[in-house]
């Protein structure tokens, strides 16, 4: 026992592993209210562990060549020992990802998680979602299936749609006049090697911002303001072991879905392994019906909603940037909806539902009733963020308690 | 550029009337059951001995479904496989890719992962639609890939059936079937069999892992249910102190 204290001691003086432990874990309060909705930030980070360890394994017995690549998947699906078991993981691990980020970003509209002083782990937050989202893409090409394909041909094709340097760009992602074997491999490069990478280092970012303004909470309410006589929150609980072991409990939950779908649903009816995917790529015949993976959907509703396709583009790409500037939208004096007025809890659930539908619209064929209807969802989408400054300043809030309610 | 682009949408959008269209004929439900090997075996033998000669299943190796089936190998070998390949082989064919479509005019499909990309009612469906038609090269037509370039296989097993839609169909494309008496070596039910245990068989080659993989998943669910009930104590225990 000797021996490891003083080995710390030693590794301590040299590097502040103790003050680092302290400041992250035993000695970092967060308040003591936090409900359902603030699991899924760690669960974001299992998730991310599971992606990085069934990629690298994967990585192992993927061959990255348009000859190979479609024929590889299967064989580390028949041949490779629980080869099965890490390419479902990491499938669903994919669709899992998007669907806690979905819900941790939802969570920090709740409770304005964005508003001063978190302004910018709400920023390194959303370059997150977008690098995530560029991972998914480049990913889903990899297996080289058919709807890999041609998913990966229409998105880039998109590029085309600029103005004067659309069409170079587009040539210069995909390296070829069509997408092919070049394609694949800077897309695998970027998968497995650049943007992991660069996840990772957001990822560390938006934990040390969050850490040095501390955690919001479901009231928004400051826990800082009243501290015992030590100098430690009064709402506040040490991190570990309070929501270490809190945590578990989310981990475990989350857990058992994630292998419901992994062992009896990897496929999910087509939504999160397609079933045109089940055919090599071929650059000759289109697959039936050609539609992104569910987690783009919202935003391939709204490129569609749009008649001209260079339009439909500036939408697209402004319905995720107007996001990283919500921080400054918000002129509301409280934080969270539970004291906010009616005109916003009105706008959320009028935001949450149109975000839904456009999903669903982006996910089946456009039909002329359809477009109208994806109209007015991205038409409701922007007016929430858009109208924000009016409606969070003008409406009456509720008075927010002195301290977290339980 | 703006062209292919052009093309892009013009082949997406006349894929989607194409899918629009597709929606018509309705196919017969089939439950696949990976525990009845028997079904599996039978199935594996009609693939080899009626499929095979045109149809790879290149990803898979025999010796996975010899083991997976219960055959032991030296059955396997002497009964299902007729070239000289070995049992640890991916299961390719020698018809040159070129030949085949020139022979058929399209090259015909591999099979390994046709349920995972058609369905099992499709596939099960398709074995049940072939009918005679002699407008096609080979005597026969099939009403759920309608102008198929693949002659009947199984006809000596199922028969000739013909188109029986009557007078008063109207406008309404013909899909109802009628089998020709005696014209085929199986009857109606024997061949439904044949044509389930195909495709049931053809379910297995798409996803080998699943058996073992859904008997699995079960202990897994266990083990998490368990250590759930470990991490709610925990927690209370913790929590107990914190108001």
């Amino acid at each position: 026992m000797k021996v490891l204290t003083d080995l710390l001691g030693w590794v301590d003086d040299r590097l502040p592993v103790v003050k680092a432990y302290e400041t992250h874990m035993s000695k970092y309060y967060a308040p003591k209210n936090f409900n359902f909705w603030y699991f899924f930030g760690v669960l974001a980070m299992v998730v991310l562990a599971n992606q990085l360890l069934t990629g690298i394994w994967l990585t192992m017995s993927y061959e990255p060549s348009s000859d190979g690549a479609f024929a590889s998947v299967e064989y580390i699906m028949r041949d490779v020992e629980w080869g099965w078991l890490l390419r479902y993981m990491h499938s669903t691990g994919a669709s899992a990802f998007f669907v806690v980020i979905y819900l941790h970003m939802f969570r920090g509209l709740l409770y304005g998680s964005y508003q001063k002083p978190r302004e910018l782990i709400w920023i390194f937050g959303m370059a997150i979602y977008l690098v995530l989202m560029a991972e998914g893409f480049f990913g889903y090409l990899l297996p080289w299936g058919n709807m890999s394909f041609w998913g990966a041909q229409v998105i880039v094709s998109l590029a085309g749609a600029i103005p004067v340097v659309g069409e170079g760009l587009a040539l210069w992602v995909r390296g070829d006049f069509l997408i092919s074997g070049i394609t694949l491999n800077r897309f695998f490069a970027l998968h497995v090697v650049a943007l992991p990478i660069v996840l990772i280092a957001l990822v560390v970012l938006h934990l040390l911002a969050l850490h040095e303004v501390g955690s919001n909470n479901p009231d928004g309410v400051d826990i800082k303001k009243h501290k015992d006589k030590d100098g430690i929150p009064l709402d506040g609980v040490a991190f570990h072991p309070y929501y270490t072991t809190h945590d578990l409990v989310g981990i475990a939950v989350f857990l058992f879905v994630f292998c419901i779908v992994v062992f009896y649903f990897p496929e999910m009816g087509g939504y999160f392994i397609e079933h045109a995917n089940f055919e090599p790529a071929n650059g000759l015949k289109t697959p039936e019906h050609i539609a992104p993976v569910w987690y783009y959907t919202p935003f391939y509703a709204m490129l569609r909603a749009i008649p001209d396709k260079f339009g439909g583009l500036v939408v697209m790409g402004g319905a995720i940037a107007i996001m990283f500037v919500l921080p400054w939208l918000d002129r509301s004096p409280v934080k969270s909806i539970r004291y906010k007025g009616w005109m916003s809890k009105s706008f959320i659930v009028v935001f949450a539902i149109c975000f839904v539908i456009l999903g669903i619209l982006g996910a089946i064929p456009a039909t002329d009733g359809r477009t109208i209807i994806a109209q007015v969802c991205t038409f409701l989408y922007f007016a929430f963020f858009m109208l924000m400054p009016f409606y969070s300043k003008a409406e009456k809030t509720k008075p927010v308690p002195d301290r977290v309610t339980s | 550029m703006k062209n292919r682009l052009a093309v892009v949408i013009f082949l997406s959008l006349m894929s989607a009337m194409s899918w629009a269209a597709g929606g018509s004929v309705t196919l017969d439900h089939m439950k696949p059951n990976l525990a009845d090997k028997a079904s599996l075996q039978s199935g594996a033998k009609t693939y080899l001995n009626y499929c095979f000669g045109c149809h790879s299943t290149k990803y898979a190796r025999y010796e996975r479904i010899a083991d997976d089936l219960q055959i032991p190998h030296e059955l396997f070998m002497e009964n299902l496989v007729f070239s000289d390949a070995k049992i640890g082989e991916l299961m390719t064919i020698a018809m040159p890719e070129k030949s085949a479509k020139a022979w058929f005019g399209a090259t015909p499909p591999d099979l390994t992962l046709v349920t995972r990309l058609r369905g099992v009612d499709w596939l099960y469906s398709y074995l049940k639609g072939f009918y005679q038609d002699d407008s096609r090269p080979w005597g026969v037509n099939n009403k759920i890939f309608p102008d198929v370039g693949m002659p009947h296989v199984l006809h000596e097993l199922q028969g000739i059936q013909v188109k029986d839609c009557g007078e008063s169909h109207g406008d309404e494309p013909c899909s109802d079937l009628k089998l020709v008496e005696g014209s085929g070596a199986l009857s109606a039910e024997e061949y439904d069999q044949v044509a389930y245990d195909l495709v049931n068989f053809l379910h297995y080659m798409g996803d080998p892992s699943r058996e073992y993989r859904e008997s699995l998943g079960i202990k897994v669910l266990i083990f998490i249910f368990i250590f759930f009930i470990f991490t709610w104590f925990l927690n209370k225990e913790f929590w107990r102190d914190v108001h």
